[in-house]
């Protein structure tokens, strides 16, 4: 183990050498381009195996990246926004075909309008891709999530494609202390790599990818469903390896002084270090408040998420995403469906869309929310629509979304 | 070269009881090409006719491994099986030869795999890509496509009151492809298996892109009777609609060069879908598609320097 100072995309970066993936395909964009320029020059230096292709597009590099998964080898890619947009046909192809690829998204904002800095638009649009996500905080959690994730994905219980996503710019270029595993310890984690099924076993012909139609289709989407369920049960047991070998104990969440919180605070991503701190500052003066990371993104944590918030009076819920013409953000919505129906549905559930296009979320953003929320607890008011945090023209909405507050 | 004999004694690899039509050229181009490859061998297909035809699950005519992933994207997914390859190969996991070959129609090649394909060929893959081109999009209904011919009439561009089908002419995708320089770039039919064969033959025998575009003409699409598709085809060389050529290293060949060229109509009149160029009113057409023609070969003599 040492310790080094790296940026989210070195952080990544360096995890790829160590795992020493046997082909990468890649195309650049902003802010996922250092990671790449990272990586090729391992493969300039000679420091990892890999046939690294430069591809004319992000669709085809994760075709090619499929096409050397289904070839039989370790493959892996990254992107960011506009590249995961031009995926998405093949994001579903890769999860159908139980390939598994882990890609690694420096979340950014879609465009239009165009917009090069973080928010989680990208890879919440993918969450029903079939992909797992897994987000991380900070550039630690994103070498350590890339690492798992080779294991999560070639789990023979699972076999699907998993994201590892990281805040851009917030965590890809920022520069942080990050433990550094021996070389040998992640190669005998992660292990070799032998499929059941390759394309270039010529002695055993398989065809990848036939045609399905109504008599067999539904059953291959159930077995992918149930590979989903699968996921959400073994991951653990890789974390608990993971644990073995990093002294790093991941979990699908992470509370953060939770067990007598009235105030809960949901996050992924970075924003979860920034609340983290929040709260201790408001423990000093007495709030009684706490956070929850959701890590593992897909599957979602329903367990988990229920069990730490069991005890919450009133919780809040930070979406880096709108979801259009939905009632709330997909991380709230997630939420809300996971409460509904059990003895917490009556839970007072507050959405706040936030930091869309790299608007920044300071403490007292966080600070002012955590209070919003505590007035809720005392009055039982919720408001009934999402609250834009940190925008102009916030105070005015909030003026309308108290018009449609409803008594819980 | 393989004859005949050898051709038919060699283990199939694209097998019969797939579900193409009656008289489906695309499906003989299929089985040519494979019993032609005397190697072990990894295919790739772009949706298409021959993809939806050999592959309704639980069954599969491939006897090699195959692998269908979308529509535009063959060629990245081939780049991506071949880059295994070469990594395996490198670390001695497989010592075989194994060839990698990618297959699309028309719509898959010229239209919306082009960008892959050019990618593939400009990173100089060890691929050979072939294109079964019948000339439209028939695997959705015989929609145009940049093969379509002029005049042509498919579902997108019907012969109305003011419209004569498709207004433009073929984008000539195999000298597009000559012009990535690229070792090897051919055009071939599937009325010629000798030449055909000859063809991928040298292909594989050649490191690095390689490209062949074959005319495989669809009875539904072009409109004939089902047994006179190998007819068809020949006219279209016959009168030079689509000649036999290929590029090795920058240099052109001419494989056929009919004795008397015939003109175009011979090749219009047998195809239901130019019948309404028959028509005296539509003489004018006739004569720009033989002045295409003319114009496309003279300029194909002048860079084979015949």
């Amino acid at each position: 183990m040492k310790v080094m100072a790296l940026t989210g995309n070195e952080a990544v970066a360096e995890a790829m050498r160590q795992i020493n993936p046997d082909v990468v395909a890649a195309y650049p964009i902003t802010p996922q381009t250092e990671l790449m320029h990272k990586f090729a020059e391992f493969v300039a230096d000679g420091l990892v195996d890999t046939e690294l292709v430069l591809v004319e597009s992000e669709h085809s590099a994760l075709s090619a990246t499929v096409g050397a998964s289904a070839a039989g080898v370790r493959a892996m890619t990254a992107t960011s926004s506009q590249g995961l947009a031009l995926m998405w046909e093949i994001l579903y192809i890769a999860a159908g075909l139980r390939l598994p690829i882990v890609m690694a998204v420096v979340n950014r904002a879609l465009s239009a309008p165009i917009n090069i800095h973080c928010d989680h638009s990208d890879t919440m649009g993918a969450r029903d891709s079939g992909w797992i996500q897994i987000f991380s905080e900070n550039a630690q959690e994103a070498y350590d999530n890339t690492i798992i994730a080779i294991r999560v994905a070639e789990h023979p219980e699972i076999l699907l494609p998993v994201m590892v996503t990281m805040d851009g710019f917030i965590i890809s270029h920022t520069m942080e202390r990050v433990e550094v595993l021996d070389d040998e310890v992640v190669k005998n984690f992660i292990g070799e790599y032998n499929p059941r099924y390759k394309l270039l076993d010529v002695e055993n012909p398989v065809t990848f990818g036939p045609l399905d139609l109504q008599d067999y289709y539904f059953e291959h989407k159930r077995a992918q469903a149930e590979a989903m369920e699968s996921a959400y049960r073994f991951i653990k047991e890789i974390e608990d390896e993971f644990y073995k070998i990093s002294g790093r104990r991941y979990q699908y969440v992470e509370p953060y002084e939770i067990d007598d919180a009235d105030v809960v605070l949901i996050s992924l991503g970075s924003t979860a270090g920034t609340i983290k701190d929040v709260v201790d500052n408001l423990r000093l003066k007495g709030m009684k408040v706490g956070a929850l990371k959701i890590r593992l993104y897909r599957p979602f944590p329903r367990d988990e998420v229920f069990e730490f918030l069991s005890g919450a009076s009133v919780v809040g819920v930070m979406d880096r995403a709108i979801a259009f013409g939905a009632p709330y953000g997909p991380v709230c919505l997630d939420v809300k469906s996971v409460l509904q129906g059990t003895k917490y549905s009556d839970l007072p559930v507050v959405n706040y869309i936030y930091g869309l296009g790299g608007r920044d979320i300071s403490p007292s953003d966080i600070e002012k929310i955590f209070f919003e929320l505590d007035k809720v607890r005392i009055s039982g008011e919720v408001p009934k629509l999402p609250r834009f945090i940190g925008v102009r023209g916030e105070e005015d909405y909030f003026e309308r979304v108290k018009g449609l507050k409803v008594k819980n | 070269m393989a004859n005949l004999k050898e051709l038919s004694q060699r283990e199939v690899k694209f097998t019969s009881g797939h579900r193409a039509c009656a008289g489906c050229l695309p499906a003989v181009a299929l089985r040519q090409v494979t019993l032609s490859v005397n190697y072990p061998c990894v295919v790739g297909f772009a949706t298409g006719c021959m993809e939806v035809v050999s592959t309704i699950f639980p069954y599969t005519a491939w006897n090699v491994p195959y692998i269908h992933v979308a529509f535009e994207n063959v060629a990245a997914v081939m780049s991506g099986v071949e880059s295994a390859y070469k990594v395996l190969k490198k670390k001695g996991k497989i010592d075989k030869e194994i060839k990698i070959i990618a297959f699309g129609g028309d719509g898959g090649t010229y239209d919306i795999g082009f960008q892959a394909l050019s990618g593939m060929a400009e990173r100089g893959h060890d691929v050979l890509y072939i294109c079964y081109n019948n000339e439209a999009y028939m695997n959705t209904g015989i929609q145009r496509s940049s093969a379509t011919p002029f005049g042509a009439q498919t579902a997108t561009t019907p012969v109305g009151v003011v419209e004569f089908g498709k207004k433009q002419f073929p984008k000539d995708l195999t000298q597009i492809m000559a012009a990535h320089g690229i070792p090897y770039v051919a055009q071939a039919s599937v009325h010629n298996w000798k030449d055909l064969n000859m063809k991928v033959e040298k292909a594989l025998s050649i490191k690095g892109p390689k490209f062949i575009n074959i005319l495989a003409p669809c009875t539904l699409g072009w409109r004939y009777p089902a047994e006179k598709g190998i007819e068809v085809a020949k006219l279209a060389v016959e009168t030079c609609v689509w000649p036999l050529y290929e590029v090795e290293n920058g240099k052109y060949k001419i494989n056929y060069r009919p004795r008397e060229k015939k003109p175009v109509i011979e090749w219009l009149k047998v195809q239901g879908r130019f019948s309404h160029l028959l028509k005296p009113e539509n003489q004018h057409l006739v004569e720009q598609i033989q002045s295409e023609v003319d114009r496309r070969w003279a300029r194909l003599l002048e860079l084979a320097g015949a």
